[in-house]
């Protein structure tokens, strides 16, 4: 399991449409760069990010190589219900890191 | 890299032997930063730095060596406020000016009796990120009097001395040509209050010493090993320009 921040408001009204952060401590090697000893450094990336909310998903992103360490989406979202918000990162290696909060819905 | 150091070639052959230094207040890398950087820095959860300051805050409770974690000792993070002002400082036990890395792998190895970590690695960088940003706010204030005042000579003495194959010393760029553009980057006084910092280049934190090593090869410089003594010296005399400035840690810079 990597380090991730996650940011999802702890509260919202029904309706509300609340802002979603969330990033993942990850070098996103893109294979094209050298160590200082002149090593290639292959490629290692996270390969998809997903967040699922009340059992749905409801981004799903695919990443490549190219994209910049760390990376970190922010997205907006509907609150329906009181449910948790769940994410979940996976590597190229099929390694999965996954972080989730509580969204209250008064 | 070598594009930047034959960029220096072109752009300071003119330079070099320029203007003398003077005396200008102390002014932190952040106002030479583009708006869109600033902002990033200013965003506590999109500045990538909080993630190595939150990796700091989980080594600091986890158990090493003889059993014991940081929080053992010394409670929360947040007891470390000011600690990081200090530092480089005098170590009574080790007879010599320290770094902060130092000091914690200091405690990592006597107090934890574990395997001191690499002066470069995530953690040790992490855990020093954490500590610094404990200070976030607070002037920097090292000590370059008594017994620290040889280490801040020779310190000084590294600074202004001219090396390299492009035979330029720091303060040629950070105190002669600040403000003046290196391949359309302002020059800033290199100054510390920052560290360690995100740096978009790097993609990647990094120490002081890491920054002095990349200076070092962009004038075509033997590097100054990351932790060496001349380092922790140099990084004293660095600290000691910027006494006054808040630190920022983590800073991000380009
Ligand atoms: C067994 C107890 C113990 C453990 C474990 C320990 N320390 Fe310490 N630490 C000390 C003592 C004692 C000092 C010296 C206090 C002094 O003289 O100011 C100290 C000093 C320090 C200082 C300098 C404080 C100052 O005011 O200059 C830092 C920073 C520090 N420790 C960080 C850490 C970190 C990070 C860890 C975990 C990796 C750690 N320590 C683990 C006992 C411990
Ligand atoms: C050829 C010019 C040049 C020389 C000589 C040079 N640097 Fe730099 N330095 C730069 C550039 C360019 C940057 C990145 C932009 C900036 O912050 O100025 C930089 C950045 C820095 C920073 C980071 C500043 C911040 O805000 O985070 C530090 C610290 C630094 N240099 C220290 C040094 C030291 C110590 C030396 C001598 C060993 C040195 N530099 C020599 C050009 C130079």
């Amino acid at each position: 399991m990597r380090n991730t921040r996650i940011r999802v408001p702890e509260t919202a009204a029904a309706g509300d449409i609340v802002e979603i952060r969330a990033m993942i401590m990850h070098p996103m090697d893109n294979g094209f760069t050298y160590t200082t000893q002149g090593t290639l450094i292959p490629v290692d990336i996270v390969t998809d990010f997903t967040c699922t909310y009340l059992d749905e998903e409801v981004v799903h992103v695919r990443l490549e190589p190219g994209i910049s360490a760390n990376p970190y989406f922010s997205f907006r979202l509907r609150a329906l219900r009181t449910g948790k918000v769940e994410f979940a990162w996976v590597d190229q290696h099929g390694e999965k890191t996954v972080a989730e909060a509580l969204l209250t819905v008064k | 890299m070598k594009r930047l150091a034959l960029a220096v070639a072109a752009s300071l052959a003119a330079i070099a032997g320029s203007a003398p230094a003077q005396e200008t207040p102390p002014v932190s890398g952040y106002q030479f930063l583009l708006p869109e950087t600033q902002a990033l820095q200013d965003d506590d959860f999109a500045n990538p730095g909080m993630l190595w300051v939150e990796l700091g805050g989980k080594l600091w409770d986890e158990p090493a060596g003889n059993g014991t974690s940081c929080q053992n000792c010394h409670g929360a993070p947040e007891a470390m406020r000011g600690v990081g002002t200090r530092y480089p400082q005098w170590s009574q036990t080790e007879g010599r000016v320290i770094s902060l890395e130092q000091q914690v792998n200091q405690c990592r190895a006597e107090r934890q009796q574990a395997d001191p970590f690499g002066y470069s690695s995530q953690e040790l960088v992490s855990l020093s990120a954490l500590v610094m940003h404990q200070s976030r706010g607070l002037p920097m204030s090292v000590a370059t009097d008594g017994p620290a005042a040889s280490a801040y000579r020779r310190g000084k003495a590294y600074y202004e001395t001219r090396r390299g194959q492009l035979n330029l010393a720091c303060s040629n760029c950070h105190v002669d040509q600040v403000g003046s553009r290196l391949r359309g980057e302002p020059i800033s006084q290199g100054q510390v209050n920052g560290f360690p910092i995100y740096r978009q280049l790097w993609q990647d934190m990094g120490s002081v010493g890491r920054m002095i090593a990349w200076c070092n090869d962009a004038v075509r410089a033997e590097p100054l090993a990351e932790g060496s003594q001349m380092a922790v010296e140099l990084e004293l005399y660095l600290r000691s320009l910027g006494n006054g400035l808040a630190i920022e840690t983590p800073a991000v810079r380009r």
